[in-house]
């Protein structure tokens, strides 16, 4: 079955969902045209803006065990390069490339006619979109630019507005995760007219301190500065603003272009289902290269097939009213831990995670597991009465469905927070009280 | 120890947990190192990311797109040569990653589940005849049917796989998940037209009217003689029929509790006297002419040999066989003198004869050593209407070279039509 990956974000098309998100892997035309040629959907051009000087270094990352930069930060400012020239580039990209999305990201100090010039000089390029850089957190911020813009809501709508007076390609406002709340920023763009909303730009984040020097990551010359934290270790934050407004009337209105830790297809599709359109990567470019791409294409397009869906398209939303309230959620499901003891092989860290980080709901006195060396130990036991059913032991299990969480019959009827303050019954009508 | 048991897979398959772990060890390298050494040029971080990304059947199709004997390669190549042998983790940790059982993990999947992962090309109307259905000529016919070739793959055996079938130590791979992978072939179109011999049973005219272009990929030949008396004696036997034997019958009917002497060091001989030992032999040595260090077999090859307890006799070359008794006595000699083994079987192994007078009566040229002689871009021999590859062309090295090979032959057979079409 043929999969139609091309997706249509707010008037902005591309032949797949996969963009490169406006960063180091979108500095200059000749990146971009290795990135399409690679199969990537469509960019977004490194910030332009007036040109800037950077620092060195300017990147800092943790490691978790062997797997390198699970997450990034950079303390990089916008474009260095000369407007004329990206302006150049971004024409010749089009020119080669009439069918991928470039979509140029923009950033200028607060004046409107500032805004005016940079837009109408970005009409003229060929750019099938632009996109506002209200979220980057560090130097740009400070003067009074990036996310300075972002976290004031009224200041992004008057922002998208002078935009919008002028543009005649798509807007998208890309907004910045460092807030308390993404929706008053998304509602504020939406406002302005923005067509589309991109997050999130990285968050707030300073990486380390080298024990020896006591100098902080990054370090510039034995002084740090906070920086923009990125990378697989910021796809949950992502996922839940994102959700927040695909969820939200008045901003969801618009399509969502999820950006945040994308590193394979599954992270993209999980996006997808939660309300975005189509998906930016920028860490897992920098880590591994636009080869990426490929597995991105080839792994949704077999996920669609699988599923039986002929448009990648078919997927947005399809898990977004899955995030509910808490006060809707069903305080008579119940789940418990079941154990296969064929499959366990005694490490007992279920044991250890619920005694000490949960309910004391296991016993080592159940049926007899194999250990590695032939012989064989009692395994671990739940006990269903302490158990509360938090998932903990099946989180820490390291054998892969060893430990299954199961529905339980309560036979107690569904019901919420809501509907059980409502009701004005004992606490002893619910099935999860009192254990 | 049952029979099954003691010719289980010496590398199991990897579980889901194993192939997690093991995949997360690939650094993903650029231009890697692992890639190149494969003669096949296998992607192989492309296949492992996509194995870490649940992408099975992606990893599936990157690997078998490459080498259409994918699955049998993951068992039977020697991966510290190649693949393995040059992973950078070699360095890191001193350990590569397991790139065969993770290429085998992926390959199993696609066979597990039936996935078809290929397609014909349209017809081109151009039709290509392949002599031997060893894995030169499968690896040949994988890529032309792709391109629209009608291909037809004649061998004289009654299982397509040639020595991928008939001659893998069966502790690495056993017939069936040999003849799994040449489904995919059968999918695409390719004709088999197995028990005939071409040049006996069909001439070689009538494949050259019938066919745009023919490929040999007919291997080697019988195990080679020793040219020493007695070697007519009963209970002198060549490896490669007794490993045949052992591999399509019962183990019980190969099964022998004597004494056995397998006569050479390369890897034909390791695999015979290996699995004589796994099938109940008393002892199990080789007898080599030369010295340990001369061993042509590969270094894990020969540890395994020793591991099973066989013995080795270095320096000692033989001379006559000699029945004593009801027993054998190979008779060799060793730094001057006779010594005399004496043994109940004796398996030669000493490589594989050359079949010199096919080629001569096609007016194919080749080597000194009997190796045919081909353009190495194309593989186009001396005769312009025959491709060659595979053990027939490098005079017997391993199943991915003869892959390799056949790949290259089918490059050279479509080019051949595109230049002539623009002429
Ligand atoms: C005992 C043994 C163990 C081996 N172990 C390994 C190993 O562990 N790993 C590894 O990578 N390699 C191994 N090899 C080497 C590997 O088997 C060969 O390199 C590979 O099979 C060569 O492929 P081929 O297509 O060139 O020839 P073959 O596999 O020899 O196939 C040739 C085919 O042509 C057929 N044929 C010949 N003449 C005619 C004719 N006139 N008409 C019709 N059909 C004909 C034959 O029947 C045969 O099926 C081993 C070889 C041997 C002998
Ligand atoms: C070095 C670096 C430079 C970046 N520069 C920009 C930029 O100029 N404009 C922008 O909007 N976002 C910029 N970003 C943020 C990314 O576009 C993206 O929003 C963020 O990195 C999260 O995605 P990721 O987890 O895939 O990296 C930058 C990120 C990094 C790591």
């Amino acid at each position: 079955m043929a999969v139609d990956l091309s997706i249509n974000l707010a008037g902005i098309r591309s032949p797949n969902p996969f963009w490169l998100a406006s960063g180091p892997p979108t500095n200059e035309g000749p990146m971009i045209m290795r990135a399409f040629e690679a199969g990537w959907g469509g960019a977004v051009w490194k910030t332009l803006g007036e040109p800037i000087v950077n620092v060195s270094s300017r990147l800092g990352s943790i490691d978790y065990g062997t797997r390198r930069m699970l997450g990034l930060n950079n303390i990089e400012l916008i474009t260095d390069r000369p407007l004329a020239k990206n302006f150049q580039e971004i024409d010749e990209v089009k020119k080669r490339f009439p069918d991928n999305a470039v979509v140029v990201s923009l950033m200028v100090e607060s004046k409107r006619e500032a805004w005016h010039e940079i837009v109408k000089r970005t009409n003229d390029s060929g750019a099938d979109g632009i996109e506002l850089n209200f979220g980057c957190p560090h130097g740009m911020s400070e003067r009074g630019m990036g996310a300075a813009m972002g976290q004031v809501p009224d200041y992004t709508c008057m922002v998208t507005e002078w935009v919008k007076e002028v543009a005649k390609v798509p807007v998208l406002v890309k907004l910045t995760p460092n807030v308390t709340s993404i929706l008053p920023p998304a509602r504020a763009a939406v406002n302005g007219g923005a067509d589309g909303l991109s997050l999130i730009n990285t968050i707030n984040s300073v990486m380390g301190v080298d024990l020896d020097t006591w100098d902080v990551y990054p370090n510039v010359g034995g002084q740090s500065a906070h920086g923009g934290y990125c990378g697989p270790a910021v796809k949950p934050i992502a996922l839940a603003m994102v959700n927040e407004i695909a969820r939200d009337w008045r901003s969801g209105r618009v399509p969502l272009s999820g950006i945040g830790g994308i590193e394979t297809w599954k992270d993209a599709v999980e996006f997808l289902l939660l309300g975005a359109t189509g998906v930016q990567v920028c860490t897992a470019v920098m880590h591994y290269g636009y080869r990426i791409v490929e597995d991105l294409i080839d792994g949704a397009t077999s996920y669609c097939e699988s599923k039986g869906l002929a448009r990648v398209t078919d997927l947005v939303g399809q898990a977004a009213k899955k995030v509910t309230d808490w006060g809707k959620l069903d305080l008579n499901y119940v789940i418990k831990p079941r154990i296969d003891y064929e499959k366990c092989v005694g490490c007992n860290l279920c044991y250890t995670a619920c005694a000490d980080g949960a309910h004391q709901a296991f016993a080592l006195d159940g049926p007899p597991v194999k250990v590695a060396d032939g012989t064989t130990r009692p395994g671990p036991r739940v006990l269903d009465d302490q158990c509360v059913g938090c998932n903990l032991c099946h989180l820490v299990c390291p054998v892969p469905s060893c430990i299954t969480m199961t529905r339980q019959e309560t036979g107690h009827r569904p019901m919420t927070y809501e509907e059980f303050t409502a009701s004005g019954l004992p606490r002893t009508a619910l099935a999860g009280y009192g254990s | 120890m049952t029979f099954e048991e003691r010719f289980t897979d010496l590398v199991p398959a990897l579980t889901k947990a194993d192939a997690v772990a093991a995949a997360s060890a690939c650094l993903y390298c650029a231009d890697a190192p692992c890639t190149k050494a494969c003669p096949t040029h296998i992607d192989v971080p492309a296949f492992i990311r996509k194995i870490s990304t649940d992408n099975l059947k992606g990893a599936a199709r990157v690997i078998l797109s490459a080498n259409v004997l994918g699955g049998s390669c993951a068992r039977v190549c020697p991966v510290e040569e190649l693949c393995e042998g040059a992973c950078v983790q070699n360095r890191l940790r001193h350990e590569p990653v397991r790139i065969a059982r993770l290429q085998r993990y992926a390959t199993d999947a696609a066979i597990s589940h039936e996935w078809k992962l290929f397609e014909k090309g349209p017809m081109n109307g151009r039709k290509v005849a392949c002599v031997g259905a060893g894995p030169a000529s499968l690896s040949a016919a994988f890529v032309l049917a792709q391109k629209g070739y009608a291909v037809t793959v004649y061998d004289e055996r009654e299982l397509p796989g040639g020595l991928d079938t008939y001659a893998m130590a069966d502790y690495k791979l056993k017939i069936p998940a040999a003849q799994a992978e040449i489904e995919t072939l059968k999918d695409l179109g390719v004709t088999f037209v197995m028990k005939t011999t071409v040049g006996r049973d069909v001439p070689f005219a009538e494949l050259e009217a019938k066919s745009d272009a023919i490929f040999l990929g007919i291997g080697l030949g019988g195990t080679a003689r020793l040219g020493i008396p007695g070697e007519g004696e009963p209970g002198v036997v060549d490896a490669l029929s007794f490993i045949e034997k052992l591999k399509t019958a019962p183990y019980a009917q190969s099964a022998f509790s004597g004494e056995v002497l397998v006569i050479g060091a390369g890897n034909t001989a390791i695999d015979a006297v290996t699995q004589s030992k796994r099938l109940g032999a008393k002892s199990a040595t080789i007898v080599y002419r030369r010295g340990e260090e001369d061993m042509p077999c590969f270094d894990y090859e020969y540890e395994l040999a020793k591991k099973d307890g066989c013995r080795f006799e270095f320096g000692a070359r033989p001379k006559r066989i000699e029945r004593s008794g009801d027993r054998l006595a190979l008779v060799c000699e060793r730094e001057g003198r006779e010594v005399s083994f004496l043994g109940d079987r004796i398996i030669r192994a000493i490589g594989q004869a050359k079949r010199r007078e096919m080629f001569d009566t096609l007016g194919i040229a080749l080597d000194d050593q009997g190796r045919v002689l081909v353009d190495s871009a194309s593989q186009r021999t001396s005769n312009p209407r025959y491709f060659a590859g595979g053990d027939c062309v490098n005079g017997g090295q391993e199943a991915v070279n003869a892959v390799a090979a056949g790949k290259r032959a089918a490059a050279g057979i479509d080019a051949t039509f595109a230049l002539r079409q623009v002429a």
